[in-house]
């Protein structure tokens, strides 16, 4: 149990996806800036992050994995080469089903998301969820700490993101650093002030 | 004054609107003002019947923070001299010892005059390059940008070089301040426009680009062959025994004779600050208040928690208090207007939030035994999204109310 609390620490603060690894740059940049959206781009993909890490998971245990067939009969034969294509199949396949979802259920939001919904099945941050998963090789339970406190992390500096552009509403840019550019050096600040818990242990 | 006054009124026409020097009205207008109290008045309502502006606000900071220099001044330059005197030392190399020889001033840590001239001989070329240094991009910006320049510089150069320690290098001096005014603070437009503190972007940018000379764990008193650590660092490696044993007690660490940040060592020194900062309604005492429960809360669920291998979760919030940067950083670092917090409740959450990290930075990060810089710029950084759901709420009580 304390293993699993440490991991979602972890996965949330230190080894936060989008202000340490730098992935989900695209989304990142584009859909903070305002924080209704963003929390609601938070929240798709926190819940699709929860989905796909432990989906992943199974689909590499058993039937991936090096010997994961043994219980088909086929003790000898090693998948993982399939890995990419299956975990971005089945990114894709759940990224549909909850824009369907949305738009049943939620059509506010599913308008404001607009493109960027469908854009959550290639974003980078989803699909290295599932690659850390597999590369740190996870078990079933720590998988689905680790989609729903990476998925967290992420939304985190997302939402955080989208508070300092509406503050930023207000300043002064030069004219060559509007829009994109002030972003990068705003997104490039905030990864400064995650330093201070690179490196704690837990 | 009144001739000067007139010659200041007779140039004014060459650097208004259409005069030969309008690109550098900027400089005019900051030495008016700066020594003038400006004439001009609103001219429709509504008026706002009060003479304190900007220039006079920061002033009162700088005042805040006058005693935290002189205590820098002074304990620089005693752990200087009692570090010399232990070593035997007779005089110090270089253009410092030709100073005070000059000046005939000796090296006894026990004089408060021999002590304050040696540490004037660290502190003031610290805070000049930081002055000439920031001042460079400011001018340079708001000449090129046509904006005011603001006395708001003149407390971010204080507090940053007060939070360096003595023997910095000045080069490094200057390209903190570099990075914290340009980065931190012009590219968003200027004082007010940034949504960090500045000073601490420059020091942060320092203290991950070089680690070596800022992060605590060699001593920083200028003398050559005197080795040690800051009592933060020994905290770290060995708890309460350890800085028992180098000889600090709790009454040290309040007057700030140990090691440490040019100006954060004293935590009396920034209470007084704060005492006059809270009574002339600069400082919010919300902030500080908040980033003390959130200490006191957090130091205290630690000191409960328990730890057979780490020292610092007994560390209780007395200590806390006084050790590092966190009396300094609590008092004129967190209270920053800009970027703090705006709403009263939002000021709670976020002082609450720093106070949390702080302690938990300091007891459970192995790389940093500070944590009060990067704790305030997390704060900052979370700052307008605690505002947003704050005015959130709001709206959504008063909609109810209205509702029914």
């Amino acid at each position: 149990m304390e293993a699993h609390i440490s991991l979602f620490v972890r996965s949330i603060f230190v080894e936060n996806l989008a202000l340490s690894f730098f992935l989900g740059m695209c989304t990142y940049l584009a859909i903070s800036k305002r924080i209704e959206t963003a929390i609601g781009l938070g929240v798709a993909v926190t819940v699709v992050q929860a989905i796909t890490v432990p989906a992943n998971n199974l689909i590499f245990q058993y039937l991936l994995k090096d010997g994961a067939l043994a219980w088909a009969g086929l003790p000898d034969v090693d998948l993982s080469f399939l890995g990419l294509i299956s975990y971005i199949g089945v990114i894709a396949a759940i990224v549909q089903i909850l824009e369907m979802l949305l738009d049943r259920y939620f059509p506010p939001l599913y308008n404001a998301l607009g493109i960027f919904l469908p854009l959550i099945s290639v974003n980078c941050a989803i699909l290295a969820g599932s690659l850390f998963m597999v590369e740190r090789s996870y078990t079933f339970s720590e998988s689905v700490v680790y989609g729903v406190g990476s998925g967290l992390g992420w939304a985190l500096a997302l939402v955080g993101l989208a508070g300092i552009r509406e503050k930023l509403k207000y300043s002064d840019v030069p004219e060559g650093l509007q829009g994109l550019g002030i972003t990068f050096i705003a997104g490039g600040l905030m990864s400064l002030t995650f330093m201070s818990f690179s490196g704690i242990q837990l | 004054m009144g001739a000067f006054r007139n010659y200041m009124d007779r140039i004014e026409r060459l650097f208004n609107r259409g005069g030969p020097l309008e690109r550098f009205s900027a400089i005019y207008e900051v030495v008016d003002t700066f020594i003038y109290t400006p004439a001009d008045v609103t001219g429709g309502a509504p008026h706002v019947r009060d003479g304190i502006d900007l220039k006079r606000l920061m002033i009162l900071v700088v005042f805040a923070a006058t005693p935290c220099f002189f205590m820098a001044m002074y304990m620089v330059g005693h752990e200087a001299n009692a570090a010399m005197a232990s070593l035997g030392l007779q005089s110090v190399e270089g253009w410092r010892g030709a100073v005070l020889e000059r000046l005939g001033i000796g090296y006894d840590p026990a004089s408060v005059g021999a002590c304050l001239w040696h540490g004037a001989l660290y502190v003031l070329p610290v805070y000049l390059v930081t002055l000439i240094a920031g001042g460079f991009w400011e001018v340079l910006f708001a000449l090129v940008r046509n904006h005011e320049i603001n006395e708001g510089f003149f407390v971010t150069s204080l507090l940053y070089a007060l939070t360096l320690p003595a023997t910095i290098p000045l080069w490094q001096v200057a390209l903190g301040i570099s990075f914290g005014v340009v980065i931190g603070k012009e590219v968003f437009g200027g004082t007010g426009k940034n949504f960090l503190n500045p000073a601490l972007v420059g020091r942060a940018f320092l203290f991950f680009a070089y680690p070596s000379y800022i992060s605590g764990n060699a001593v920083w008193v200028p003398v050559d062959g005197y080795s040690g650590a800051t009592a933060l660092y020994l905290a770290k490696e060995g708890g309460l025994t350890a800085i028992a044993n180098a000889g600090i007690t709790w009454t040290d660490a309040f007057l700030g004779t140990i090691q440490g940040s040019m100006g954060e060592t004293s935590t009396l020194a920034c209470l007084i600050g704060a005492a006059f900062l809270i009574v002339t309604r600069v400082a919010s005492w919300r902030i500080i208040a908040g980033v003390m429960l959130g200490m006191v809360g957090t130091s205290t669920l630690f000191n409960v928690l328990g730890s057979q291998t780490n020292p610092m979760f007994a560390m209780p919030w007395y200590w806390h208090l006084v050790l590092g940067g966190y009396a300094f950083g609590m008092v004129f670092m967190a209270t920053d207007p800009v970027s703090a917090a705006m709403t009263d409740a939002g000021r709670w959450i976020y002082g609450a939030l720093i106070g949390f990290m702080v302690t938990l930075i300091r007891v459970l990060n192995p790389g940093f035994p500070e944590g009060m810089m990067l704790a305030i710029l997390f704060g900052n950084v979370f700052a307008p999204l605690i505002d947003w759901f704050v005015i959130q709420t709001n709206i959504r009580r008063r909609m109810r109310r209205h509702a029914s």
